[in-house]
């Protein structure tokens, strides 16, 4: 999974605007009005190429909201916004196995 | 252990006092993103990709009892109870948030720990032996000089902007255990003809996307020219090296280009004119530093002692870990003991902040409250009496790190991949804790022998897999994961490069094809004891590619 | 842009000449690494001190020859992560003696500043005005260097060496644990 920071924009599908929030790390997605918010069911969904490129101009203007911003595939199930490869599922959802502090001693 | 005095501690709490104003000034928005992250990075903080993560400098892998509960402290605190040691003897927190880092450096700080040069285009921490001090087959202690090159490159006011970053690794044993060929300046501590030590400096090796085995462009160095050798080297790569292109920027790409030889006359010429100045070694300094490294008062004791005996012929699961993890020690009646933290199904390296508390507590009564942190991702006591053993492997079992497979098959190194990493192609850890299952018949494991699985999510090779017995290498294919597959690679005082096995394979399938791989290997092997890598090495790669690739 | 010299914020007294523009007789000015090569008789008989921008990537050593001609010598920092101006740094101060004035141009930043002192840098183009305020803050952050340098700071050894050879307290010594 090339690195999406460095992706060339042709957008072929649904995609969205995300970032990492600065001051956590936390992963957020750009909002229709165009704030951060960590839900994925709130992010702008976008198809087109100048619109995907107006969002992502305005959070990259967000220096002190988020770092990093880029655009990131989307999967529409219904009204539902599923993140649209592995990558973008293990941000929204964390790492695929169970974390160390879960096993215990 | 090396004890900090007032100049040490003072730098390191000047050097988070800087960091909470450079990060009050980032959340402010007085520093850009642009401008803030090679000052975050210099500090050990990364953008990962659920959040920050701060790698946290364990110099020449020994850590106190004491910095290990504050290690396990800042888990509980600041993060999610957990921290991953590293193939470089750090350790990393995942989870950290940018607005309580400074204080979480505070609480370091007082441990006398901080991230000071654990990323960025710098001298990175310099590592070495995880048995340093106590290893039989060591000429004298190499923290000695990896302290003396970490004074020397912290906050070097020349060297703090290299074209990237720059790992210097050190041995003084007869067993490479610091992969010194793989770094950018390896230096092996020997003697020569005429009794002295001193350095054999070998440069440019790497893994990454061009892996090289370093070469050797000085075969005996003093040690009072260490530093201003040293300081040649990155002088030389600080000017040529380049910056046209960040997979070009390492000091082994310099040195495959100009050639070692033209290379090392660079750095001579260079050196010639700084070599008598102020960095040539005053006995006095390297004494002050050796005085600081204090040594366990050990008492007098034989090796084998009745309890022991008594214990490995009664408990043959103490028997089993005896064999596996305790190695022997300069001192008669003690052991160096491995604790694994590579239990199977588990993330290779992780420990939780109850396993940190409790390991600093073992120490404390077993191991004079020293801890190591080896580039395996294990960790070691490393002064335990041998009488004291069938008592601690009863603890170590209790708390999960005492699975018997140090060196084998299921000991895998891997390094955080895609469920963690923003650079990544694939997931490494999944792969190995699959593997670890597969491989998890403790008896089977030992029966292979020394065998080493090293994982990397991208080129960038973390995880080391061009020098893994097997190495597994994630690729991606349309949005797919894949793995190519090295074998033959070492990392030791041999060090080579493995040679690719054939097309990758898919997620699904990897643990498969490694599994036949190892049977191929137990099939073709001349006697039992011919470990996998001396297979590969005697009857090269075309075998297990055959049978490999005819079945699928 | 704010120039800080000597700790202070300063106006500039040289004028930047670019590639072949006649360079005033009797006022201070800064030209080109390759205009000084090829006009260094004529433009040091100018009454006016004469400044060198020598590039990150041309060796020092071809300066040498002209140091006791220059007044000044200025070195790039292109952006800040290119270091190759702090080996020409230390290079032009530690090895040529060189006493002129040192000065740091391009993307210089308030984190550089300690970093530039040491290296033998004396004077400073600082990108944000508030960077310039913050001068003296920013060198003064550290009161220990294990290093020596171009500034001529004591070492972390030698001072600990002073310590113990003058008697006076030894830096107390505290176990980590």
């Amino acid at each position: 999974m090339t690195a999406p920071q460095q992706q060339k924009l042709k957008i072929t599908g649904p995609v969205v605007v995300t970032a990492n929030r600065l001051g956590d790390g936390a992963v957020v997605y750009f909002t229709a009005g165009k704030k951060w918010t960590t839900r994925i069911e709130d992010a702008a969904v976008v198809s087109t190429t100048p619109a995907a490129t107006e969002f992502l101009q305005s959070a990259i203007a967000d220096d002190v909201g988020a770092v990093g911003p880029y655009i990131a595939p989307v999967r529409l199930e219904g009204a539902t916004i599923k993140p649209g490869n592995l990558r973008e599922s293990i941000r929204l959802q964390g790492p695929t196995f169970e974390l160390p502090a879960s096993f215990g001693i | 252990m090396y004890h900090y005095d007032d100049f040490d501690r003072t730098l390191v709490t000047e050097r988070v006092s800087e960091f909470r104003d450079q990060v009050a000034r980032r959340l402010s928005g007085a520093l850009t993103e642009e401008e803030f992250k090679p000052l975050r990075l210099m500090n050990g903080v990364y953008l990962q990709l659920h959040a920050y993560m701060l790698r946290i400098a364990i110099p020449y892998g020994t850590l106190s009892s004491e910095q290990m509960r504050t290690l396990a402290h800042v888990a509980r605190r600041y993060d999610r109870n957990y921290g991953h040691f590293t193939t470089r003897q750090n350790i990393q927190f995942n989870w950290i948030k940018l607005e309580e880092l400074p204080d979480a450096m505070t609480d370091l700080a007082r441990g006398g720990l901080h991230g000071m040069q654990t990323s960025g285009n710098c001298v990175r921490n310099i590592t070495t032996d995880q048995w340093a001090g106590v290893a039989p087959d060591e000429i004298e202690d190499p923290r000695i000089w990896a302290e003396i090159l970490r004074q020397h490159s912290t906050m070097h006011p020349e060297f703090s902007f290299l074209p990237r970053k720059f790992k210097i690794a050190l041995t003084a044993a007869t067993h490479d255990r610091a992969a010194i060929r793989v770094h950018d300046i390896g230096l092996r501590l020997h003697r020569n003809g005429a009794g002295e030590t001193g350095f054999e400096v070998i440069v440019g090796g790497g893994l990454g996307r061009t892996p090289f085995v370093g070469k050797t462009i000085k075969p005996f160095l003093p040690k009072r020219d260490l530093l201003s050798y040293v300081e040649a080297v990155l002088r030389v790569y600080n000017q040529y090296g380049r910056r046209d292109n960040i997979y070009k920027a390492r000091i082994k790409i310099l040195v495959h280009e100009l050639g070692a030889e033209k290379f090392g006359a660079e750095v001579d010429a260079e050196w010639q004119k700084i070599k008598d100045g102020a960095l040539a070694l005053d006995p006095a300094f390297a004494a002050d530093v050796a005085a600081r490294f204090v040594y366990p008062d050990y008492e007098k004791l034989a090796d084998g002692p009745a309890e022991l005996t008594q214990a490995r012929k009664n408990d043959t699961e103490f028997e089993r870990w005896f064999k596996n993890s305790v190695s022997s020690h300069k001192v008669d009646g003690y052991a160096i003991v491995t604790l694994s933290l590579k239990p199977e199904g588990a993330p290779p390296g992780d420990a939780t902040a109850e396993q940190m508390d409790a390991i600093a507590d073992l120490a404390d009564r077993h191991s004079f409250g020293e801890i190591r942190v080896g580039h395996e991702q294990n960790l070691v006591l490393p002064h335990v009496a041998q009488r004291d053993l069938y008592a601690l492997w009863q603890s170590l079992y209790k708390i999960g790190v005492a699975t018997p497979n140090v060196g084998l098959v299921s000991d895998i190194i891997a390094c955080p991949g895609l469920d963690y990493c923003s650079l990544a192609n694939t997931r490494s850890i999944p792969v190995a804790q699959e593997l670890t299952r597969r491989f998890g018949d403790l008896a089977l494991a030992q029966n292979l022998g020394r065998l080493h699985i090293n994982i990397s999510g991208c080129i960038n090779a973390c995880g080391h897999h061009h020098v893994g017995h097997i190495g597994l290498l994630g690729v991606e294919k349309n949005g797919e994961e894949y793995y190519q597959i090295t074998l033959g690679g070492k990392a030791d005082e041999d060090a080579r490069l493995g040679a690719l096995l054939g097309p990758a394979v898919k997620y699904d399938d990897v643990a498969d094809v490694v599994e036949d791989v190892v049977a191929t290997y137990v099939e073709l092997r001349e006697r039992p004891d011919e470990l996998f890598v001396d297979t590969v090495k005697r009857i090269g790669i075309e075998p297990f590619k055959e049978r490999i690739y005819a079945a699928r | 842009m704010p120039l800080v010299k000597d700790g202070q914020i300063v106006s500039d007294p040289y004028l930047r000449v670019l590639d072949d523009a006649p360079a005033p007789d009797d006022t201070a000015a800064i030209v080109p690494a390759a205009r000084l090569l090829a006009d260094a008789g004529e433009l040091t008989r100018r009454a006016g001190p004469i400044g060198v921008l020598w590039p990150n990537d041309q060796t020092i050593s071809e300066l040498e020859p002209y140091l006791d001609k220059v007044a000044l010598v200025a070195l790039v920092f292109p952006n800040f992560r290119d270091g190759r101006a702090y080996s020409q740094a230390r290079i032009l101060r530690e090895r040529y003696q060189f006493r002129g004035e040192l000065r740091a141009t391009g993307q210089v930043l308030r984190d550089q500043f300690l970093f530039l002192v040491r290296a033998g840098f004396d004077s400073f183009e600082v990108v944000k005005p508030a960077d310039a305020q913050a001068f003296k803050d920013a060198i003064h952050r550290y009161s220990v260097f294990y290093q020596p340098a171009a500034d001529g700071q004591l070492s972390a050894f030698r001072r600990r060496a002073i310590a113990h050879r003058t008697g006076a307290a030894s830096p107390s010594v505290e176990r980590v644990r």
